[in-house]
């Protein structure tokens, strides 16, 4: 909401030596956040206050003055041009050329009676190029116009920076200004600042002029002056005689009110209102709708203006308006042309023939106020009948939501409008209606108030500024920073009773009032001034987050491995993790149900992801082109849908790495691609260094059919399996847009976290360095080809006895001498105790009982 | 055989004269003193000699062995510091060649700006409680004060999953109610927790919003727990994050979760408050919300409001880490391209 300073002052009178600057911090830290200051024509104040340097038109108080055109003459030259004779103040009046076709009127015709009020300019002043993009500046200078010097120049709004008209110059209301004398700076007469106001959802009530006037006043201790409700003289017949209204959903409609008001003249509403409405960004339409968003922005209540003739004919006599819920099927159109299917939740506001508005929302196309048409004859609306009600919130929001419709009075009904402002805005209206259409107001006012608004009260003990606020203050303080924000306070000794104004409907009672109050305390009393302390309450038990530390040793362990941490959307597509799949193939991914997105913000993430893997590869086909070996992991969730419930949200690991081992240097020849044991031996260190013993850890070929069917394993931990790793199928490398390589395998690894880390311990044995020498043997064997080097180990060990400490393969040999079909295994054995030097006899005794053991498992010791 | 040893004698001194290098030492102790040296042949042969003429061939054969093997030890020191010499001399390589770059891992950033988050409330007694990403309706909103229709959920657009009332979370605010469910024993014990964590928003992605970011929410419940101590609290956790010196601003704001509420801006730590496109000149960087805990959430966690009292915050590890880093596009983060992540 913009706010300019200049209404703002009708309200208060802001402290003499306050810089709008120092204002707007002041409302920001109380909660109005100002959000950008925009200036007219006036210098930026104090830079001290954090705001950004502005770089708009400054109008110099020397050079750009008030002026009063006396005398428009022809121009001798030019039919597109004139003179115009400005008095400025000086001795002698100045004679400028302009081509301004709003002054063409006034050619020749002698002296103008009263004098037309502007903006004039000097030589030397500095002002937006009228000709220019609405940015460019110029200084001005004396130039010659067809054949007469000019030197001074008559303003538009463009070139004074206040908005993008160019078509004539800028002529100011008489009525309002001509107290002010010619030659008075420009700044001192339209100079303004406008605060851009951010305004969060509670502070429904600073929606408007005299809203926030009221904070401002209760911020610096200040009076506020209400608008004058004073209604107008009467005549006629009153308005219960010419209308009726009927409530039928009171909680929804608590209050409607109601005026009517004869003999409007419709025209434009006077310069002062159209400059104020224009200040804050509304455009002036006529003198009656121009009056309903004058009191909706002055003092937060919106109006409507129906007119009366219409609702006459419509009724058939007087009419009786309806608020109520719609009928199946009814529909209406909106004053913005627009036709809506009107929801069950929907509140209308009709008469007996059927809908008018879409109630706090938008009035209706049919029944709204009418412009003179000069072409028929027709005067226009002639008879309104002004109505202000209050709405529930709620219904407000539905209307809204079904309707997708907008407005200003629906923002602040939407966040609720205490059911008392209604009558003042009534009020107000018909006031200001009187004044700008000539209009003559009926007696009485129709009040319909079925569901009033209860007098909140809150029971407030002074000593809940110390417990929740965390300060000591006096009662008398209390007292006068609540009387500040206009709260009525009873004092009962400890217990204050705080009776809330009848503008606010978010102060609660009981304990939630007592916050509300709390919080109105600290916010007048300044955010600042509330003293930085150390809790010094009872320290609660302290908890390790066990998972978390040993989540964070994976990713340590991993990036000392040499892998980058990656993190990715937890967002996919069905069909985007179906590429993890070769065409064809059934998915080893199990078959469970996607977490579905009701709303996605894109086709590419309409559901969360099933697996990790997916992810990966996406960041492999981003880095692939300018990083030819990529290592990285990511340790995230994915996501299961219940249909009973949450979803299960297990906690993966996936790890991928491809491309060459080392990186060259200096044009040496790079190093193979890594393959299967590069990934396996991350593996193998993730799992030492969480301490999970080799001894528990076993791996075995698997079916995964997203990976290449010879080169995948499945981890398991003790028996249970913990996940699956091993070369990505190259199919589905393809398929994700890495290309057909099948000399540069992609390698993954997908691991179920939460079921690898029920097996690490933060306590574990530190193995105490050997004080006797190790005897090392080798063992080679040549076995079947379908015989794994685990298999093959685990024979070793069983017969290896207690002084077996390690069993590392070295070799694989296949070819000359070993038969086709078979495999040499060379082993290297190392035995050790702790007691004394082995001697080679009784390790020559365990090797044999290992060849023995191996032989009678169809190995063959080879020679 | 005496004149032949003196002439195997001169004839190995002159030898030594051409040798330059540990080969040729090799190869001279080899024909001299090796095992099939001409010395130690010679030496083999005293036996045939007259006994009388032994003990003289002997001596003077030990003489000229050892004379030869210290001529050997000499000369092998010598060639050693010939050769450091001139490798000391040749050696010189261009040291402005490129190094040989060694494979690192790296955290993202949004990990290590999570540890630092974490560590600092760690000192202050904050310990890490994690909740769900995907959240009900009722803890997400309604616990925390914000029915249904309720103006608040405005300002933060949801994602809905075709589930009804399952809702991915907005904020990690929701685990405040896990966290007094769980740890609160009926509103009996204090809490202290920080609760990181993804949250999710309906927003159209650009340099300044993403549909996925983490927060890190923390809460403490005690008795006796004021404004004052979330301000001194907060405060003490920006200088640690921000610089001893950081200057710290509370402004009035509205979360309906938490009365009173307040943002929180540090000055700008890159301008020193002077003002620069990032604190978009106004001196102050915006860097988290926090407030006292409302009485109806500390009701829906278990505790009576007329007793016990807490506050919560919230801030963004991304939104610090792009103020700390100068990033300008919140993208970078989930974009995983390594020529940004390997920066860090
Ligand atoms: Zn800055």
């Amino acid at each position: 909401m913009r706010l300019p300073i200049s209404w703002l002052k009708e309200f208060v009178d802001l402290p003499a030596d306050l810089s709008v600057e120092a204002l707007a911090e002041r409302l920001t830290t109380a909660g109005l956040e100002v959000g950008k200051i925009h200036y007219l024509g006036i210098p930026q104040g104090d830079p001290r206050y954090g705001v950004p340097p502005s770089d708009h038109l400054v109008w110099d108080r020397e050079r750009v003055i008030l002026g009063a055109i006396q005398e428009v003459k022809a121009h001798p030259q030019a039919d597109r041009l004139v003179l115009a004779v400005v008095e400025y103040g000086a001795a002698e009046p100045e004679t400028v050329v302009t081509g301004a076709p709003n002054l063409f009127q006034y050619r020749d015709q002698g002296p103008i009676d009263p004098p037309l009020l502007t903006a004039f300019a000097l030589e030397g002043a500095e002002l937006i190029d009228g000709h220019g993009d609405g940015v460019q500046r110029l200084i001005l200078q004396e130039k010659e116009l067809r054949g007469i010097p000019n030197r001074c120049m008559v303003c538009s709004e463009m070139e004074l920076g206040l908005s993008d008209e160019h078509e004539g110059i800028m002529l100011l209301d008489y009525e309002t200004y001509h107290h002010i004398a010619p030659g008075t700076p420009l700044a001192d007469v339209l100079g303004d600042a406008i605060l851009e106001l951010e305004l969060t959802p509670n502070l429904a009530r600073c929606f408007s002029m005299l809203g926030v006037a009221r904070e401002v006043a209760a911020l610096y201790n200040l009076e506020v002056r209400e608008p004058d409700y004073s209604l107008p003289p009467t005549s006629g017949e009153s308005v219960e005689s010419a209308a009726a209204i009927d409530i039928r959903e009171p909680s929804l409609n608590p209050r409607f009110t109601a005026t009517l008001l004869r003999n409007v003249t419709i025209k434009p509403s006077p310069w002062w209102m159209q400059w104020r409405l224009k200040l804050i960004g509304q455009r002036p339409i006529s003198n009656i709708v121009d009056v309903t968003n004058y009191v909706m922005f002055e003092i937060g209540q919106p109006t409507h203006a129906f007119d009366y003739d219409i609702l006459m004919e419509r009724a058939g006599g007087k009419p009786t308006i309806i608020t109520r819920l719609p009928d199946a099927g009814e529909e209406l159109k909106t004053l913005d042309g627009k036709n809506h299917k009107l929801d069950p939740a929907t509140l209308l506001v009709a008469d007996t023939k059927g809908a008018l508005s879409l109630a706090g929302v938008m009035g209706g196309l049919e029944s709204e106020v009418q412009d003179p048409d000069p072409e028929t004859g027709y005067v226009g609306t002639t008879t309104v009948l002004l109505e202000a009600a209050a709405w529930n919130f709620i219904t407000i929001r539905k209307t809204m939501s079904s309707t997708k419709q907008h407005s200003e009075a629906a923002a602040r009904f939407s966040r609720g409008v205490h059911p008392a402002v209604a009558l003042k805005g009534v009020m107000r209206g018909a006031k200001l209606m009187c004044e700008v259409s000539g209009a003559t107001l009926a007696p009485g006012i129709l009040d319909v108030y079925p569901s009033p608004a209860p007098t909140v009260v809150v029971d407030f003990p002074v000593s809940e500024v110390e417990r929740l606020l965390g300060f000591r203050l006096e009662k008398t303080e209390v007292i006068n920073l609540l009387h500040r924000l206009q709260f009525e306070v009873d004092d009962q000794g400890d217990m204050l009773k705080v009776t809330v104004p009848d503008h606010r409907l978010d102060i609660d009672t009981g304990v939630i009032g007592k916050a509300d109050i709390a919080e109105e305390i600290a916010r007048i009393y300044g955010y600042d001034n509330i003293p930085n302390t150390i809790m010094d309450d009872v320290l609660p038990p302290q908890r390790n987050n066990v998972s978390l530390d040993n989540e964070d040793r994976v990713r340590d362990l991993l990036v000392e491995a040499g892998l980058q941490e990656v993190i990715n959307y937890r967002f996919t597509t069905p069909e985007h993790e179906a590429l993890l799949t070769p065409m064809g193939l059934p998915s080893s991914w199990g078959s469970f149900d996607y977490v579905r997105l009701l709303n996605p913000i894109s086709a590419e993430r309409t559901a969360l992801r099933h697996a990790i893997l997916g992810s990966l590869l996406d960041n492999a086909v981003t880095n692939m082109h300018h990083h030819p070996s990529i290592r990285i992991f990511e340790v995230g969730n994915v996501y299961y849908a219940n249909p009973n419930g949450l979803p299960d949200e297990p906690r993966r690991l996936g790890i991928l790495i491809t491309g060459p081992r080392h990186t060259g240097w200096m044009g040496e020849t790079d190093s193979d691609n890594v393959d299967f044991y590069d990934l396996k031996g991350i593996l193998e260190t993730l799992l030492d260094g969480l301490h999970i013993p080799a001894r528990a850890t076993t791996y075995r070929a698997t079916e995964h059919n997203s990976f290449h069917p010879g080169r995948v394993a499945m981890l398991k931990i003790n028996d249970e399996p913990v996940g699956v790793f091993g070369q990505v199928h190259p199919l589905v490398c393809d398929a994700f847009g890495l290309g057909l390589d099948l000399q540069k395998p992609v390698l993954a690894a997908e691991l179920d976290l939460d079921r690898v880390l029920a097996y690490t311990s933060e306590t574990f044995a530190l193995q105490h360095i050997p004080l006797h020498p190790p005897v090392y043997r080798d063992v080679a064997v040549v076995v079947d080809e379908d015989r794994t080097a685990a298999e093959i180990a685990d024979l070793i060990w069983q017969s290896g006895g207690e002084l077996l400490r390690e069993v590392r393969l070295f070799d694989v040999y296949r070819g000359q001498p070993i038969a086709e079909g078979q495999k040499s295994l060379a082993y290297a054995l190392t035995f050790q105790t702790d007691i004394e030097t082995l001697n080679d006899k009784a390790v020559n005794r365990i090797q044999k009982d290992i060849v023995n053991h191996l032989e009678a498992h169809g190995a063959k010791l080879r020679a | 055989m005496q004149d032949q040893l003196e002439s195997i004698y001169q004839q190995a001194l002159h030898d030594m004269e051409g040798v330059r290098d540990a080969e040729a030492l090799q190869a001279w102790e080899s024909q001299y003193l090796g095992r099939k040296g001409q010395l130690t042949l010679m030496l083999r042969q005293t036996g045939q000699l007259p006994p009388e003429a032994r003990a003289g061939f002997g001596k003077r054969a030990n003489e000229i062995k050892e004379a030869l093997q210290s001529l050997h030890l000499e000369r092998e020191e010598a060639i050693r510091q010939a050769e450091l010499a001139r490798s000391l001399e040749e050696g010189a390589i261009d040291v402005t060649l490129p190094g040989r770059t060694q494979a690192m891992g790296g955290l993202h950033p949004s990990t290590r700006t999570l540890r630092r988050i974490q560590q600092i409330w760690a000192d202050m007694g904050f310990q890490v409680y994690r909740s769900r990403d995907v959240e009900l309706d009722e803890v997400n909103f309604t616990l925390l004060n914000m029915p249904p229709h309720h103006p608040a959920r405005d300002m933060q657009d949801t994602f809905y999953t075709t589930q009804p009332d399952i809702i991915l979370r907005t904020h990690t605010s929701g685990g405040q109610i896990r966290a007094m469910r769980e740890f609160g024993e009926d509103g009996t014990q204090p809490i202290r927790v920080i609760l990181p964590g993804m949250c999710y928003r309906y927003e159209q992605i650009s340099t300044r919003s993403e549909i996925q970011f983490h927060q890190v929410e923390g809460l403490a419940i005690g008795k006796g727990i004021r404004m004052s101590d979330l301000k001194g609290t907060i405060t003490e956790f920006a200088r640690r994050l921000y610089g001893e010196h950081a200057d710290v601003r509370f402004r009035a704001s509205y979360f309906p979760f938490t009365e009173p509420s307040m943002e929180v801006d540090v000055q700008c730590f890159l301008c020193e408050g002077h003002g620069c496109s990032v604190c978009k000149r106004t001196g102050w960087l915006e860097i988290m919300g926090c407030g006292m805990v409302h009485p109806v959430v500390l009701q829906n966690g278990g505790y009576d409001p007329n007793e016990w009292s807490g506050f919560a915050f919230g801030m963004g590890p991304e939104r610090i880490t792009m103020l700390k880093n100068g990033i300008e596009d919140i993208r970078y983060f989930w974009g995983n391209d390594l020529r940004i992540l390997e920066q860090f």
